[in-house]
Order: C-alpha cells, then structure tokens, then sequence
C-alpha cells in the first residue's frame, strides 16, 4: 500500500501536510527542515524540487526556488540529502517536482533515486494526463510510485472520476482556480465545491491545498477533506522566523 | 487529410509538442482544442478574418523585387513586406484571427505576452478595435529596450504588467501571463507564436499562413512560377517564419531557412540559437528543444533583439530541424546590425532588429545566379531606432 494512503488511513482526518522548498533558505536546511516538521507532528511533508520555471507556484514558492537554486541545489544533491535522513526520518515524504527535470534526469533514473529514498508519492503538475495515460503510468507502476493528480472546481466529473481510479495515494483538491499563495479565507463558493466533491464519495482520499495558510482554514477544509497542504505560508514564515519557528508555525495551525 | 507537418490528435509534430500544462488549465485549453478549427474554417470567420486583412490591416502585403540587393548578392532576392502592414509587423495576422476566434468563445478579457512588443501593440490594437479589454505581460528588460511600443500599447488603452522573475524578458512574460491565465480562466491567453501548449501552436501557424499563401500567387505573378527556391525567415518562437513557409511545408523543392539569434556567438553563452544550444525539454506546456542545463533547468538566452530571445522554439520547428526539413542558421547581434544598415543603405527600407537576423545569413550562403529567394521582412526598425542610433557611427 502507497505509504501517503496508509498514514491517511490510520489516522483518518486533519491530517497536516507542509510544502518546503528543498534547498531553502540554505543550501543544507532540507535535512533540518524535515526533521523540525517531523517533531512538529507535520502527517507528511511535501519537498519540492526547485525549479527554474515553475509555472504552477506563485511568486512566494518562485521566490524560495529562486534562492534556492542559487544556493547550488540540484537534483543530486537533493537525493542525497534525503539518502541520509532515509532511517532517522520517519515522517512520510512526497516529491513534487517539474516534468522536465524528470526528463532531463532520465525517467528511469529519477524513479530509482526516488525509491531509494524511501518515497513512493510524486507530484508533477505539468503532467498532463493523457501523457500519464501513455507513458508515465506503465513507467511509474514498474517502481511502485504513485502520481499525485489535481482537480480544481473546473475539472469535470468524468475526469474525476477516472483521476479517482489511478490514485493509490490521494487526491490533491485545489481550493481555487488560482496558483499558490496564501489567502487567509475559505469562500462560500469554495465550500460549495468541496461539498460537490465529498457528495462524489471517491475511493480515494482528498487533500486541500492552495489558499490553506492559517488554522482557520485549516480547520475549514479538514471539515470537507482528509486534510490540507500548506506551502507558501510556510515558506514565508521559513523565510521570517527561521527554523527555529517551524514548531510554532505547525502548532498555531493545528490550534488557534 | 492531414500532412505531417500538422499535429496529430494530441498535438504531436513527430515527437514535438502536446499540452503539458496542469490541470487548473486544462478547461481553457480544452475549450480552444474543442473549437478552433471548426471556427477558423468557418464561412463566416473567414470572410470577417479576411475582410479585416484587406480592409484594416493593408493586406495582401506586397512582395518586392529587392533590385540592388540581389544585385549585390547575385541572386533573385524578393521581399515579403509584413513590415508594411498595420502595426509594422506580421504579428497582427494572427491577433486579428485571434480576436475573432475569442469573440466566437464569448470572451472580452485579452491577456498576452510580449517580447519586442510588437505582439503586444498587434493585441493592443485589436483589441481597441474590438473594444476589449487587454493586458500585456512584458519583460522588465524589454520594456526598457523597446520603449516605443510600450507608449503604443499605453496609447491603445493596455494594461502593460511588467514580469519582473527570472532575465525579464519573454520568457518570463510568457510565466507570468500563464500564470495570470490560471488564476483567472474567464480570460483569453492571445499568444504571440508558435509556441504554447497543443493547439496554440497550429492555431497561430493556421493564422500566419496568409503570409505563404500571398507569397504563393505573388510569386506566379511576377515569375510565372508559384515556387522560389529558397525562403529565409528568422526565428525566435517561430511565428513568421511559420506563416512563411506554411503553404511550402510539403513541397521539399522549396529550400526552408530558419535563422535563430547567436547573440554574441552561438558558443558565448550569451545566445539564443536554440537548435544549436537546446535538448528536447517541456517549455510553456510543450515539448520542444530547450535551452536548458543538465538538470532541466531553463538557460536563460540572450540577444540584442527582444523578440528573439527566447530559449525554446516552437514544436513545429523543432520539428522541421529534427526532421532536416527546414535549414537552420545564425547570425550574431553584429551581423544582424550590418545586415541592417546595408538593407537600410542599399534598399532604403530600415528593418525590425529580429528581421535583420534573416538578412544577415546572405553573405553565408553560396548562392546561384538563377536561385530565386524569399526573405520575410516580418516587421519594420521603427522601434529599434535607439540600438540603431547606438551603433550608427560604430
């Protein structure tokens, strides 16, 4: 079993996932920064890959991989960073990614380095799913990962549907028709679109992301979904408070 | 029947193309997907398209014996005029079809991207016409560089957002209008070229090809013969050249040229030759040749000329170079500017600084007496004149 869907199913709901930058603010944070959110209770952590163009992310996360890229973070390095924290880390991870960095790191040598990590879950919002349908799916099976999908309030029931049927891991339910970035509130339009999709009763599990900054709404789309993502308030809080603030940061979400 | 050099049903030009792009615009792209072709070949599209060519834009662009140029080069060399039409340049064409294609989709918000600007006053332009409202993405660099359009696009009542990310210029203008496209789906992304996830590709290339299909009856006028033997056009995301060598595609007799922007040579690292310099990668939701380092990583490009930088090409050129169907050259920010001032001297017409890049590969080329060939003037100096000013006495 997907080792995202197993956690999600023995602790069932308000689950807390937290997107990081790898490479941020500091070249050698990751190890440290996953290990904080680990001892904060995060359920599990989502590290990104930064990216030159990553046209998926608001100006906060593009600003963190920006830096982070100038630190000298690549591929490599991030593997290795995770290689090393693989036994003392027991915090489920997620790589979310761009597809050309899988392309030009080989496919197959990008699948090997993830699994040897200890990860099966990725996430890589440019792929399409009609090129996950003819090519990835068969690739990605072969190594046991999973490809995270998205739905927004636009994506039809069909589509939904059939993103239900390939998910082993969960569903990532975008709060808005909008890029990342923190918003502060939870729309009344927004709270209809998760109520159509609870009432699609999906086999799979359903976590909010995008807009999900605070423990307000937090709070609010753990009513509706298994849980919620949050990333460019962390970052921002990264970027202000250090380290040092992660477990603040994870406690004020969890409790107002 | 479709040839091969259009996209198959998941908008592949052999392994080129498709639509990465993520789910959030999926229903946009979805929507033009579902509708574009049927509208373009519409009876009633085409008769506003074309009535709004002849009648607004100027068309059909005249083609011109350049007398003293081919004197010089020893060849039969016309000029393809795009600099000639409304706005100076090939680029309203296509926002021409573009606007009418948005109106048909019931939408009144205009978002694009620009680079040298000459996209972005063609969008300007008609949207004004058409009275929508339009905003423009532009590098911070760019705007700098080709102030005149963007007191033009000021003029025609734009929005111009200047992309402040990465080397601001247009492919970061592209990011950001991407961007500003999935937060707000009502809107309608004109794009400029031949870039962008499947079908936008082939719809720009569809709304360009006015250009070959001109050159074609223009060429059987004047010669007698519908085919010359050679056409240069430059390239940068590849709109012109498309439209340039569309209706020719099929025909391999015809010699295709495709010239890219060297920059300050093609292995400076400072350049933005493309073909030379990029691997197969996925840039703006297509799978292309990219300019990128060894881990995928967009290698930012460089040239003088705004409209040329750019460190993809459109799938349909990767294509045409993959295939070997279209030649691909360069020339330098220094052989562009002499190529601009000797068209300027010997014809009297001052070419735009990406048109130059077409003309600069004469002197590399060795040319038959009898060889009939067609350069792309796709657009006029005007907004280059502080560069050319620079260099004047150089």
């Amino acid at each position: 079993m997907n080792t995202i869907a197993k956690h999600l199913e023995q602790k069932g709901r308000n689950n807390l996932s937290i997107y990081f930058t790898s490479g941020f603010p500091e070249l050698n944070d990751t190890q440290k920064v996953i290990e904080e959110l680990g001892e904060a209770g995060v359920d599990f952590i989502e590290v990104g890959l930064p990216y030159s163009d990553p046209l998926a992310d608001g100006p906060t996360i593009q600003d963190s991989s920006t830096i982070a890229l100038r630190n000298g973070i690549n591929l490599d390095i991030v593997f290795d960073q995770l290689m090393s924290i693989k036994d003392s880390n027991k915090t489920p991870l997620v790589v979310m990614g761009y597809l050309n960095q899988v392309l030009k790191y080989g496919e197959k040598r990008f699948c090997e380095k993830v699994v040897a990590c200890g990860i099966d879950t990725v996430i890589l919002p440019d792929l399409p799913m009609v090129e996950y349908e003819n090519h990835y799916k068969a690739l990605f099976d072969s190594y046991g990962i999973n490809n995270v999908f998205l739905i927004t309030p636009n994506t039809s029931e069909e589509r939904i549907r059939k993103i239900d049927e390939y998910t082993q891991s969960f569903i990532y339910m975008v709060a808005s028709s909008a890029i990342t970035g923190a918003k502060g509130e939870i729309s009344d339009q927004q709270i209809a679109y998760f109520e159509r999709i609870k009432a699609m009763n999906l086999k799979s599990k359903l976590i909010i992301g995008f807009g999900i900054s605070n423990h307000s709404t937090f709070s609010k789309a753990c009513e509706y979904a298994n849980g919620a993502i949050i990333g460019s308030a962390f970052i921002k809080n990264l970027q202000n408070n250090g380290i040092q603030g992660i477990a603040s940061f994870v406690k004020g979400i969890r409790n107002a | 029947m479709k040839t091969k050099f259009q996209p198959d049903e998941n908008g592949y030009f052999g392994e080129f193309g498709g639509a990465y792009i993520p789910e959030l615009l999926y229903p946009n792209v979805k929507e033009i997907e579902d509708n574009y072709i049927q509208i373009i070949e519409s009876e009633e599209f085409q008769k506003e398209y074309r009535g709004l060519l002849k009648d607004y834009v100027g068309r059909p662009s005249p083609l011109y014996y350049a007398t003293r140029l081919s004197e010089k080069y020893k060849a039969h060399i016309y000029l393809k005029r795009e600099d000639l039409v409304h706005t100076g340049a090939h680029k309203i064409n296509n926002t021409i079809g573009q606007i009418l294609i948005a109106q048909k989709l019931g939408k009144t918000q205009i978002i694009a991207e620009t680079g040298a600007g000459q996209h972005g006053v063609a969008t300007a332009t008609v949207c004004a016409l058409m009275g929508m409202d339009c905003t423009v993405f532009m590098g911070e660099k760019d705007i700098v560089r080709q102030a005149p359009n963007v007191a033009r696009m000021k003029m025609l009542g734009a929005k111009v957002v200047p992309a402040t990310s990465g080397s601001k210029t247009l492919k970061d203008a592209t990011n950001e209008a991407i961007r500003y496209w999935i937060q707000n789906p009502h809107t309608f992304y004109l794009i400029g070229s031949v870039v962008g996830p499947h079908p936008h590709p082939d719809m720009v290339a569809r709304l360009q090809a006015i250009i070959s299909e001109e050159i074609k009856w223009q060429m059987k006028e004047k010669t007698g013969k519908e085919n010359p033997d050679t056409i240069i056009a430059c390239v940068g995301g590849g709109s012109n050249a498309a439209g340039a060598f569309y209706h020719y595609l099929e025909n391999e007799e015809v010699e295709l040229i495709a010239v890219e922007a060297a920059g300050l040579g093609v292995t400076s690292g400072e350049s933005a030759a493309t073909s030379q310099l990029g691997e197969v990668g996925i840039i703006h939701g297509s799978k292309t040749i990219l300019m990128q380092d060894e881990y995928g990583q967009i290698v930012e490009p460089y040239s003088i000329s705004a409209g040329l930088d750019y460190p993809g090409v459109g799938p349909l050129h990767a294509f045409l170079f993959d295939s070997k169907r279209a030649k691909f050259m360069n020339a330098t920010d220094q052989e562009a500017l002499d190529a601009a001032f000797e068209l300027t001297k010997v014809e009297g017409i001052i070419p735009a600084l990406e048109t130059a890049h077409a003309f600069a590969v004469l002197p590399k080329m060795d040319l038959r007496e009898d060889q009939v060939i067609v350069i792309n003037l796709s657009g006029r100096g005007d907004k280059d004149l502080e560069t050319y000013i620079k260099h004047l006495d150089a």
